[in-house]
């Protein structure tokens, strides 16, 4: 018998089957276009960053960015959507699915997309020569860690409110501020002392130091217990939200 | 097992804040009956059918679904409901056949029992013509009767359905209600609520008659013309100005609307005579048989649809 947490993930799959050209730009195409452009033409005026070339230097930034931002691409307007317009989650209330099924089906869906996204990416990076590591062959366990420390606290917040207005606000103060100041184009030690407990904050930049630590084969610059464990927090805490805010939310 | 009634409901409360949506109901469905809700809006229809569906807490009162207790028991009992709810939820960029496989994963089913699962049910809604198109465009005929196939794809005991053909022109409510009919006749046990006189008839074999939370009367739809009621019913207009209420006195039961009088008697042809015989001259005539339309307008005193 199939656990309803999978019929779950199967309904996402079935919609991205339909939806799939619209992501798949952004998902497989523009993170290596970034790459692309970055680490090879901003490369050739930065130099080195670390020891190492520039392009080397940013791929895991990249990859860890791309996950964290397809991980919030997932959780946010289709959560609200699904609780406001399509009622899919009132759907599923009326079957034997719960709660906690419906939140671990959209996890392993973010999980599935951010994973495929990562392969590609990692292939694409390795042709470049920008794997220094066997480590290299972790990032796609980092990369899950930071997609369901992203995705379980955001499921929560959309599940939370009642306007998709509020997403400026997510897009605008955490988002942003994590992509710029998450160590992803240049590392955290060269912003203000001030400004940088913003980047500790964000679990963006735990998932970029591990990725770079396994993608240049360095040690991270926190010991990797702390950053593992930060995601590890934000994964379970998160995950207490989003179920407890979806069950409000459907409780009647 | 089969004794066992498939609804029981003792005091039944549904509060929301300070506001009372359903007020201490009882009431027993047996397994294979059609049983119906009706009553105007509000009436707490839909508040009662998500407390039996298991997916809304009742406040207080005693309920059992399938012999089982919602509060323990709700994903258990909810893999051997129907449910077609008052607003549609189909997924919209899924197409027909993919809206009932994915939903009929939901129940834990195989993915071959899905397939020819859904494939049975498009020939019984007569959807198959459409089953690769997307749901979006639909009619709301057509999405109508693909929510009550996606109710039929676990095969419930039981089948809930609020308000299955509210927005729906003649034609297709008279389809739904012939699948709804052959559902009956194998035996499964339909649940359903409607603002629809005709409806009720048509489908239930016993009703109950809502209002402001509580139940107001309970019967067979015959049963409850004859108790409520007289077997015919004169409606009379008037032209403007002419105010015949008085004069139509002893005649029958007088209950005048805004735009006709109703008079309810044993013998419509008989009251039209009379009516004739005062010398009233009304704008026009029509004796009709009673309906539970009538009940409910002596029940509650107002129509049920404007
Ligand atoms: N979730 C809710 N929160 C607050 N009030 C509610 C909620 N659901 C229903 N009500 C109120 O309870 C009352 C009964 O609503 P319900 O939907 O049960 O009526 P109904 O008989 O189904 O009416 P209709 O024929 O319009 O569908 C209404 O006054 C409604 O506003
Ligand atoms: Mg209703």
């Amino acid at each position: 018998m199939v656990s309803p947490a999978v019929a779950v993930l199967e309904r996402h799959l079935c919609l991205y089957r339909r939806l799939w050209r619209a992501s798949a730009f952004s998902s497989f195409v523009l993170p290596v276009l970034f790459l692309v452009s970055f680490g090879v033409g901003v490369g050739r005026y930065v130099g080195e960053v670390g020891g190492v070339g520039y392009l080397a230097w940013i791929v895991p930034g990249v990859l860890a960015s791309t996950a964290f931002q397809m991980a919030v691409g997932d959780s946010t307007y289709s959560v609200l959507g699904d609780f406001k317009w399509v009622r899919g989650f009132h759907a599923m209330r009326a079957t034997p699915v719960g709660v906690r099924d419906m939140v671990v089906g959209g996890l392993l869906y973010a999980l599935l997309r951010v994973e495929s996204a990562v392969v590609v990416f990692l292939v694409v990076a390795g042709v470049f020569g920008a794997l220094r590591s066997p480590w290299a062959v972790v990032t796609p366990v980092v990369a899950a860690l930071l997609a369901v420390a992203v995705a379980a606290p955001v499921m929560g917040f959309s599940a939370s409110i009642d306007h998709d207005s509020y997403f400026a606000l997510l897009f605008r103060f955490v988002m942003i501020p994590s992509a710029l100041f998450g160590g992803v184009f240049f590392p955290v030690d060269q912003l203000p002392q001030v400004v940088r407990p913003l980047a500790y904050v964000s679990p963006l930049w735990h998932g970029v130091e591990l990725c770079r630590a396994a993608t240049l084969g360095v040690a991270p610059p926190w010991p990797v217990w702390v950053h593992a464990g930060v995601l590890l927090v934000f994964a379970g805490a998160g995950g207490v939200w989003a179920v407890s805010a979806f069950g409000r939310r459907l409780r009647d | 097992m089969s004794e066992q009634p498939l609804i029981r409901a003792r005091g039944l409360v549904k509060r929301f804040g300070d506001f009372t949506a359903v007020d201490g109901i009882d009431l027993e469905v047996a397994p294979g009956e059609a049983f119906g809700f009706l009553g105007p809006n509000g009436a707490g229809k839909s508040s009662t059918m998500r407390m039996i569906g298991c997916v809304s807490m009742p406040t207080s009162g005693e309920l059992r679904i399938l012999g089982m207790d919602p509060a323990r028991d709700g994903a258990r009992i909810r893999g051997r409901l129907g449910v077609c709810p008052q607003l549609d939820n189909l997924d919209p960029d899924l197409s027909v056949r993919e809206n009932l496989t994915t939903y009929a994963r939901y129940f834990g089913m195989s993915r071959a029992r899905a397939r020819a699962r859904a494939e049975e049910l498009l020939d019984f809604v007569q959807l198959r013509d459409r089953a690769a198109s997307r749901v979006e465009p639909l009619s709301g005929g057509m999405k109508r009767r693909l929510t009550i196939a996606r109710a039929m794809v676990n095969d419930p005991d039981l089948v809930l359905l609020d308000e299955p053909t509210t927005g729906l022109d003649p034609q297709a409510r008279h389809l739904l209600w012939e699948r709804l009919f052959r559902l009956r006749q194998r035996g499964t046990t339909l649940v359903l609520t409607t603002h629809y006189m005709d409806e009720a008839e048509q489908l239930c074999d016993r009703l109950v008659v809502m209002d402001g939370g509580r139940i107001v009367a309970e019967g067979s739809p015959r049963s409850l013309i004859g108790t409520y009621c007289t077997p015919e019913v004169v409606e009379l207009r008037f032209p403007d100005g002419v105010d015949p209420a008085g004069g139509l006195e002893g005649i029958g039961r007088v209950d005048p609307l805004p735009d006709r009088v109703l008079l309810y008697t044993g013998d419509g042809d008989a009251a039209v005579a009379e009516v004739h015989r005062r010398g009233l001259v009304p704008s026009s005539v029509l004796v009709r048989r009673s309906s539970l339309e009538d009940v409910f307008l002596k029940l509650t005193g107002r129509t049920l649809v404007d």
